[in-house]
């Protein structure tokens, strides 16, 4: 298998308001992330709200400039193309938004937006435009009847099919999906959940999976990363993740998932504290401050990401001890 | 809604759709182009004449010969609306025009570009805005020379800071919407975003002040005619024949030289009222028809 997305060390620091006689502070949103995405396969991202996730994503489709780091895709350097080559690229990576409410031109009928990419790319005739538009609506289910209807006139799930109609009639290889069920309705994420799995084993894509929602990873993705505070503390595959869980942070987020079921005892490990501020992220590890596991050195040095197991990366100082230990 | 058939039904021809649905901006259109056309030809079917002197008849009430009557040195009420109409019409329209044209470019390169434009265009537009333009208007009127043309266009160049700011004011908020994020993420074009993305949904304040700025150009013309600054005399101008009727003796005993002039300028500002509303209600897909 070959890796299609290689990101490595990559960066994205705001600026905070500079206090006088003070050093410019950063907020680290993504700091110093790397992983690899094989082809076909679907990697999950997932982390608390304001740890980075949506920031990483559209910094890896540069739709916000990275301040470092690198983004390979397809053997090209993503990070260094110009604005007009980085356009034309575009066509090859595509983004389905958190929020179908938001991310639809309320000026436009579903017709226009979902054509809008073809109009962009591609030099076909209007009548096979308008083929490729009808064969895209079935594809994500939508009644070609609907194609003269806007946006605010529908769902949050059929609007999301139109999102998702939108992103996949160019046939991109890589599409990154940005929490897309996470302002629906219960009732239909397992249906987008379930269209989004169909669809890319018929078109053999490769998503990023980003989400807050462990039990959706669980379901959707072959890998998955865990992110706290613009970091990666543990990537590894599914059930490895599951089942032997290294990272503290990890172990906390997989003990809190509901169980639905009355007559299971939990023993959920609960997590003391708000995330700190990220202005000033505590130093060492981040998590120290909360970590149930935390020594010395945690305070002190940052714990670089090490494969512990094949396919099994953590940032851990006791990562050893926690997996022997239990 | 109703329903459409067939591969119909884009924006634009919604838009239009919607907006022959809004029965008072379709009346005001059909005004409006009546209007326009009557000061246009009427002249040359009627062998009209505003300046020729009756003087058999000075300050005469309406009658067969002169059908709204005569002003007070016997020129016909008639002839004279209508020619006015040519200034105050051209006036205000091609002025609200001209301050469009120059507006609205501006402020969508300082709202959508930011930076280095939007010091330069919203600093201008503060210079502009805080000449006072009246005073600006008589200087250059009597520099330039005074001339229709010249009216116009220095009250359509003066006009352009109202609409930059305004379309300045609602790019910044679209620009940060997530569909024109989405518009970049499909590989849109800077100009695609623009025309298609930012326009569409900034442009309704717009909409309303073209028709606020075209009355006020139309009653900015009267008052520079009333100093003798805007279109001399004997020429007319609807703004210059309501200030000659400004006195007691006229405005009580001789209606025919205020009234008529007075009610077809209430009616063209309004119509260019309800057609901005119904021009602002078609672009809003929300609203049903």
């Amino acid at each position: 298998m070959e890796h299609l997305v290689e990101v490595s060390n990559l960066k994205k620091y705001y600026p905070a308001r500079k206090k006088l006689f003070k050093e410019r502070q950063y907020v680290k949103a993504v700091d110093d992330v790397t992983f690899y995405i094989d082809k076909g396969e679907t990697f999950g991202i997932v982390g608390e709200s304001g740890c980075g996730k949506s920031t990483l994503c559209k910094t890896i489709l540069r739709l916000i400039e990275p301040t470092g780091g690198s983004v390979v895709f397809n053997g090209q350097d993503v990070a260094k193309l110009t604005p007009e080559e980085m356009r034309l690229m575009r066509r090859h990576m595509q983004i389905i938004f958190q929020d179908p409410y938001a991310s639809l031109n309320p000026r436009m009928t579903v017709r226009e937006l979902i054509k809008a990419p073809l109009d962009i790319f591609s030099e076909a005739s209007e009548e096979e435009k308008m083929e490729k538009v009808f064969s895209a609506m079935e594809l994500v289910g939508l009644n070609r009847e609907f194609m003269n209807k806007y946006p605010h006139e529908f769902s949050g799930g059929q609007r999301q099919r139109i999102m998702i109609a939108r992103a996949l009639i160019l046939d991109p290889e890589f599409v990154c999906c940005d929490e897309p069920v996470s302002a629906l309705d219960v009732s239909v994420r397992a249906q987008v959940l379930n269209l989004m799995k169909d669809l890319q084993s018929r078109l053999s894509l490769t998503y990023l999976f980003i989400s807050h929602d462990l039990s959706v990873v669980r379901y959707l993705c072959d890998r998955i990363a865990v992110m706290y505070l613009g970091r990666i503390v543990e990537i590894a595959e599914k059930d490895e993740l599951y089942d032997n869980t290294l990272h503290p942070y990890t172990k906390c987020l997989i003990s809190s998932i509901p169980i639905p079921d009355p007559e299971v005892k939990r023993h959920a490990m609960v997590l003391e504290g708000d995330v700190p501020s990220p202005y000033n992220p505590p130093s060492g590890c981040h998590f120290h401050t909360r970590c149930p596991y935390a020594g010395k050195q945690c305070s002190e040095k940052y714990p670089e990401l090490r494969e512990l197991s094949p396919g099994h990366f953590v940032a851990c100082h006791y990562a050893e001890r926690i997996r022997e230990g239990k | 809604m109703k329903k459409e058939k067939g591969i119909r039904g884009s924006y634009l021809q919604d838009v239009k759709e919607r907006f022959f649905h809004h029965k008072l901006a379709v009346f005001a259109l059909f005004f409006l182009a009546v209007e326009i056309l009557a000061v246009i030809f009427l002249p040359m079917i009627l062998s009209l004449d505003p300046y020729s002197i009756d003087v058999m008849a000075f300050g005469r009430g309406p009658s067969d010969k002169h059908l709204m009557g005569t002003d007070d040195v016997g020129r016909d009420m008639f002839a004279r609306i209508v020619y006015g109409g040519r200034v105050s019409l051209t006036v205000g329209i091609i002025s609200a025009i001209i301050s469009l044209i120059v507006g609205i470019p501006l402020g969508l390169l300082a709202g959508y570009f930011r930076g280095k434009w939007e010091i330069i265009v919203m600093r201008l537009a503060d210079i502009f805005m805080s000449f006072p333009s009246m005073i600006l208007i008589l200087v250059l009127a009597s520099v330039l020379g005074q001339s229709i043309v010249t009216i116009t266009v220095v009250i359509g160049v003066l006009g352009w800071p109202e609409f930059a700011r305004l379309i300045y004011a609602s790019t910044l908020s679209v620009r940060e919407k997530e569909y024109v994020e989405s518009a970049k993420a499909i590989g849109t074009k800077t100009r695609g975003i623009i025309v298609r993305y930012i326009v569409p949904n900034a442009s309704a304040p717009v909409i309303i002040a073209f028709t606020f700025r075209t009355a006020q150009a139309i009653i900015t013309e009267s008052s520079l005619s009333f100093l003798g600054l805007g279109v001399q005399p004997p020429a007319a101008s609807w703004g210059n024949i309501l200030y000659y009727a400004q006195s007691i003796s006229v405005l009580a005993n001789k209606p025919w030289m205020w009234v008529p002039a007075g009610i077809i300028l209430i009616i063209t500002v309004l119509c260019i009222n309800f057609l901005g509303d119904g021009i602002r209600d078609a672009l809003d897909t929300k609203m049903s028809v």
